[in-house]
């Protein structure tokens, strides 16, 4: 029944079953419309619920390896040089020179002028060079500069494209515009070898505001092929959040119930302890189950968190808390 | 996988002693009558020995509460009153930890219910009616005490229930003669040791434990002027016969089989933690808990497929683990209620459901349960499990869900859960309950007033309401 | 013994958005005890200080208001608290500044205290006492409840301390801000008080003290389009007071006028509660 990440790769957007609701902006309005509404202060209880789970001891160790292996290592500055780009990927490789035992984080994630440099740097280490492209974080240009855009960024060597949906579009009711827009992305992502790079689709939740539109954004993305739906850019407040990512997950949940289909979630900006970081992985634990819990299918955008996981890491070895001044500040 | 390791919370921040006396004329004194031994449901330790009160220990309580009554308390300002009670509300914050640890140890409840739900809203309760203490001109009920209060609460929320009972009659000028539950007395006897660190007045609070014999002593003493009592619908009807002709004035928190309604508009995903917060919430001990779901037909499946996944991550076990969602069933007793219930579920023909967990081997445990395919004829549908058990049944139309919901000697409480404003107030206006939550479950608040339809009980405890049951109604 | 040991004197500033700022405008102006001799240099508030409060009061609105009645019931309370614990503070500045006897000083810190917790309770309470169900006679769901109007100004009383808790509390316990101008003969107290709200949970910008010229700075409130609400309670003049509830009707500020002959130290009524807040009744229809 779990489709493992390659059958994912390959299937085609929609697979066919939602033909009909993607025929028309009407059938596709009624169809996300249609959709159970989300209760806020009941999704936001449950969040709060589950942020109260105590994970310690062995739990807390295998937590934060895997909260490591899930970091997609961004910078994502109008000051970002090259030299920088190179120092963050020399640290996604090996986050803790000090401790060969530490495994290398997911990701690194930059902006397309910068994926060549990554790319270099990080050679066949496995760790995937996501980029952010589609005019972000605004979205704001015209489709074929978008798709240039992405192109761009997957001949320079992206193993991922993280896109943002024209939020004007999805605000005005402009659904199958944006479903159009997810499904030409993705086709750019697609090399002349038949490989792709994987996409993952931003909301801007923060910019959305409601959990109903939350969902159906989630619905709209995954017919349209994304394999991650993804908070937020990190460049507006609020960024992600437990009660947004609960509802995108229960989505991806309820989607591989109607189609087979996984898609990953992405929860981005605003993460920056091990303690959130721990909250989301019991929110997907106690939400998708098991299956989604590895690299493939969560992730999370992050800078500050990385150094922070690394501290407690640290801590649990040495019984001892550790300081900022360990820990390499790229 | 991420299996949480136990995180259980340290039992050292509770002193248990081995035996505890009475609280009496602000003093911890012995009982004549036969000691008993209060267990800790999970593991069926004892943990201690505590003084069964007989008449006549009944009888020094309610003489030092007349006592406290007529020489302080009803002298009192209310303002002076009010700061014995916002005192006792800031002791319980400062104390929080312990009352919440002893409240688990004692009631088998999981940590995170008593930690995040009972004692903050234990405290909440003192704060709330400490405020009227010196308003009560404003509370539309006069503001002359009834004397003393004789009150009986159950086992299922100990320290919440006496809260609901203590704080009210204590803000209106009235002093207090409590008994907690047989098999949950600890925490009102920390409750008592809180009263004497705010140097509360001698007799102004006097707890005297036992079982119903104690009980029928105190609401039966002649010299008691008002009888407060939450608990089985029997005990009650018991009570109002025994009140009949004397001039005791009486409020009874009875029993309930609340309708929890599931429209086919419903936010599912609320809807579904809306279900298991209204059965699964402390081990279902709760009167007002959703036991009959009643889900529209065209929902249903998809209802039910999402309850028993959710059903599946329920955490049983220790109670002080705080990963713990279900504790332990209150005793032997009830434990054998629900099995005899749930039997008669099956051979009745509803189909029944259990999440798959694994039971600690000593205590007392049942898991939580769901039954399918249940009619309104059913005994599972009628009468209160008081425990994790869950009746469904299906409706088709609003007033097909009135009916059945309305179909039961009870009226406590119902829920309602559909995105459509005017269909829930419509549906509030149509249920025969004291409370309806409408796309919640289960939720309390000591401004907001509480109490049954029916043989659920009457009077009301919480808000201004709360009041009317400990003031004469007008001013002498 | 002679002690050699001179005093360390505290700078009385005014209390802005939680901060302790001097006046912009560089002024102070002398404050004397009862007998006439020098206690200290208070801040004179300029226009701009009371535009700057107007800002810090507007800012703290939503976030106080959007609090819930039993947190805000705690935080007064909790200003009780440590009121309480500064009592003898409290005591020899009244004793100082107003001349007052020892047992007089110690009835108006009591008073103080006690009307803080009156007030505390009646947080939560407010709307059960003065909000209702409508019975309207159709299929409608229909609810009236109190809200506070917004950033509330005030001439403050006579009284430093009681005088002082006396309007403000009503005021913040419903959820409204305020802007404070402290007693012009005695504002040495507010600011005191002043740094027991800040150091009881008390969010910056709730409540802004200035002290200074009443004539000055008010008539600057009494017309600044942000403010929702003016109590004149303490201004003594009643010229003034005509022209300022004058620039209130600019954009209709609801007004309480000047109250000369209060006794602080009996139990208040409701209206210094409800004279600040709005009425708001909600319709909804019933029916499947």
């Amino acid at each position: 029944m779990t489709p493992t990440a390659s059958s994912t790769e390959s299937s085609a957007p929609t697979s066919g079953v939602f033909d009909d609701v993607v025929r028309s902006d009407s059938s596709l309005r009624r169809f996300l419309h249609g959709l159970p509404g989300v209760d806020q202060v009941g999704a936001e209880a449950r969040a709060a619920g589950l942020a109260t789970r105590s994970v310690k001891t062995t739990s807390k160790a295998y937590a934060i390896d895997l909260a490591i292996r899930m970091v997609d290592l961004t910078t994502l500055e109008g000051q970002d040089t090259h030299g920088k780009v190179r120092a963050l990927a020399a640290k996604a490789m090996r986050p803790d020179p000090a401790d060969p035992t530490c495994p290398a984080t997911a990701a690194v994630c930059v902006y397309p002028d910068m994926v060549a440099t990554a790319r270099q740097t990080l050679g066949d280490s496995g760790v995937h060079v996501a980029a952010v492209a589609t005019a972000f974080p605004s979205g704001r240009a015209a489709m074929d500069i978008k798709l240039a855009d992405t192109r761009d960024a997957v001949e320079a060597g992206a193993d991922e494209i993280d896109m943002v949906i024209d939020r004007g579009a999805f605000l005005s009711g402009r659904y199958l515009d944006v479903y159009e827009e997810i499904a030409q992305v993705r086709e750019a992502c697609n090399r002349p070898d038949g490989t792709g790079a994987h996409l993952k689709v931003i909301f801007e939740t923060g910019e959305l505001q409601t959990y109903d539109n939350v969902r159906r954004a989630s619905w709209l993305a995954m017919m349209a092929g994304a394999h991650f739906i993804k908070t937020s850019t990190g460049k507006v407040q609020p960024a992600a959040t437990l009660p947004v990512t609960l509802v995108m997950l229960e989505a991806v949940r309820d989607f591989r119930d109607q189609t087979g289909q996984m898609v990953g979630v992405k929860p981005a900006g605003g993460i920056r302890t091990t303690k959130d970081a721990i909250k989301y992985l019991v929110m997907v634990n106690e939400t998708c189950g098991a299956d989604w819990l590895t690299p493939d299918w969560f992730r999370f955008g992050a800078s500050t968190l990385l150094n922070d996981l690394l501290m407690q890491r640290t801590k649990m070895t040495t019984g001892r808390y550790s300081g900022p001044d360990y820990f390499t500040l790229d | 996988m991420f299996e949480y390791a136990p995180a259980p919370e340290s039992r050292a921040i509770v002193d248990i002693k081995p035996s505890y006396g009475l609280f009496i004329d602000g003093e911890f004194v012995d009982g004549s009558g036969t000691a008993f031994k209060t267990v800790n449901p999970a593991n069926e330790e004892v943990l201690a020995e505590v003084a069964e009160a007989s008449d006549a220990d009944v009888d020094a309580a309610v003489r030092a509460a007349r006592r406290a009554y007529t020489r302080v308390w009803s002298r009192m300002s209310g303002a002076e009153r009010a700061k014995y009670l916002y005192r006792i509300a800031r002791i319980i914050q400062e104390r929080g930890r312990e009352l919440a640890v002893l409240e688990s140890i004692d009631n088998g409840k999981p940590i995170r219910e008593s930690r995040d739900v009972d004692v903050p809203s234990l405290a909440a309760h003192f704060f709330y009616y400490a405020g009227w203490a010196d308003k009560l001109k404003y509370s539309g009920y006069g503001s002359t005490p009834l004397g003393v209060a004789g009150q009986v609460i159950p086992w299922n929320f100990p320290l919440m229930m006496l809260a609901w009972k203590i704080a009210p009659a204590l803000a209106c000028g009235n002093t207090v003669v409590l008994k907690p539950a047989e098999t949950t007395p600890l925490t009102a006897l920390l409750f008592a040791e809180i009263c004497q660190q705010a140097d509360l007045p001698p007799g102004v609070v006097n707890i005297v434990t036992g079982a119903g014999d104690t009980g029928r002593a105190l609401v039966s003493h002649p010299d008691v002027d008002k009888v407060a009592f939450t608990g089985s619908t029997e005990v009650g009807k018991a009570i109002a016969r025994a009140v009949a002709g004397t001039d005791k004035k009486v409020t009874l928190e009875l029993g309930g089989k609340a309708a929890n309604i599931v429209f086919e508009d419903a936010p599912i995903d609320q809807a579904v933690e809306g279900i298991v917060n209204g059965i699964f919430f402390n081990q279902g001990h709760v009167c007002c808990a959703g036991s009959r779901l009643l889900v529209q037909e065209s929902v249903a499946d998809e209802v039910m497929a999402r309850l028993k996944r959710r059903m599946a991550t329920l955490r049983v076990g220790d109670p002080l683990d705080k990963n713990t969602d279900v504790g332990a069933i209150n005793s032997a007793e009830q434990l054998a209620k629900i099995r005899e219930l749930s039997e008669v579920g099956e051979s009745e023909g509803a189909e029944r459901w259990s999440a798959p967990c694994e039971l600690p081997a000593h205590g007392y445990w049942f898991a939580p349960t769901v039954f399918t395919g249940v009619t309104q004829a059913h005994r599972i549908a009628r009468e209160e499990i008081f425990g994790p058990v869950l009746s469904v049944l299906t409706f088709r139309t609003p007033s097909e869900a009135v009916e059945k919901a309305n179909n039961t000697p009870f009226g406590l409480s119902a829920g309602v859960w559909t995105d459509k404003g005017s269909l829930i107030l419509s549906m509030a206006n149509h249920l025969r309950a004291g409370v309806v939550w409408a796309n919640t479950f289960n939720k309390f608040d000591p401004t907001s007033p509480f109490g049954g339809y029916k043989e659920s009980g009457y009077g009301r405890e919480g808000g201004r309401h709360g009041l009317e049951a400990y003031l004469k109604g007008e001013d002498s | 013994m002679a002690s050699t040991r001179i005093d360390v004197r505290k700078t009385y500033k005014l209390y802005i958005g939680g901060q302790f700022p001097r006046s912009e405008s560089g002024r102070s102006y002398v404050v004397n005890d009862a007998k006439g001799r020098l206690l200290a240099n208070a801040a004179q508030a300029s226009r701009k200080d009371a535009r700057d409060a107007v800002v810090a009061a507007r800012a703290a609105f939503g976030g106080w208001s959007g609090r819930t009645a039993y947190n805000r019931a705690q935080v007064v309370y909790r200003i009780a608290e440590v009121l309480e614990g500064r009592r003898e503070q409290f005591e020899a500045e009244l004793r100082a500044a107003e001349g007052v006897s020892p047992g007089r000083a110690r009835a108006y810190v009591d008073a103080a205290v006690d009307r803080l917790v009156w007030y505390a309770g009646w947080a939560d309470k407010i709307a059960q006492v003065v909000g209702n169900a409508n019975p309207v006679a159709g299929p409608y769901f229909n609810l009236s409840t109190p809200e506070p109007s917004g950033v509330i100004a005030v001439v403050a009383p006579r009284g430093p301390l009681l005088g002082l808790v006396s309007v403000v509390a009503p005021l913040i316990v419903t959820g409204n801000t305020v802007v404070v101008i402290a007693s012009e003969q005695h504002p040495l107290t507010a600011i005191t008080l002043g740094e027991v709200m800040a150091t009881s949970d008390l969010p910056g910008g709730v409540v802004n003290v200035l002290t200074g010229s009443v004539a000055e700075i008010a008539p600057w409130l009494a017309s600044h389009m942000d403010v929702n609400g003016i109590d004149l309670t303490g201004v003594a003049d009643p010229a003034l007071a005509a022209q300022l509830e004058v620039s209130a009707a600019d954009n209709l500020k609801r007004v309480r006028r000047p109250a000369p002959d209060t006794d602080w130290l009996a139990e208040p009524d409701l209206d210094r509660m409800t004279r600040f807040m709005e009425t708001k009744t909600v319709w909804h229809p019933i029916g499947v």
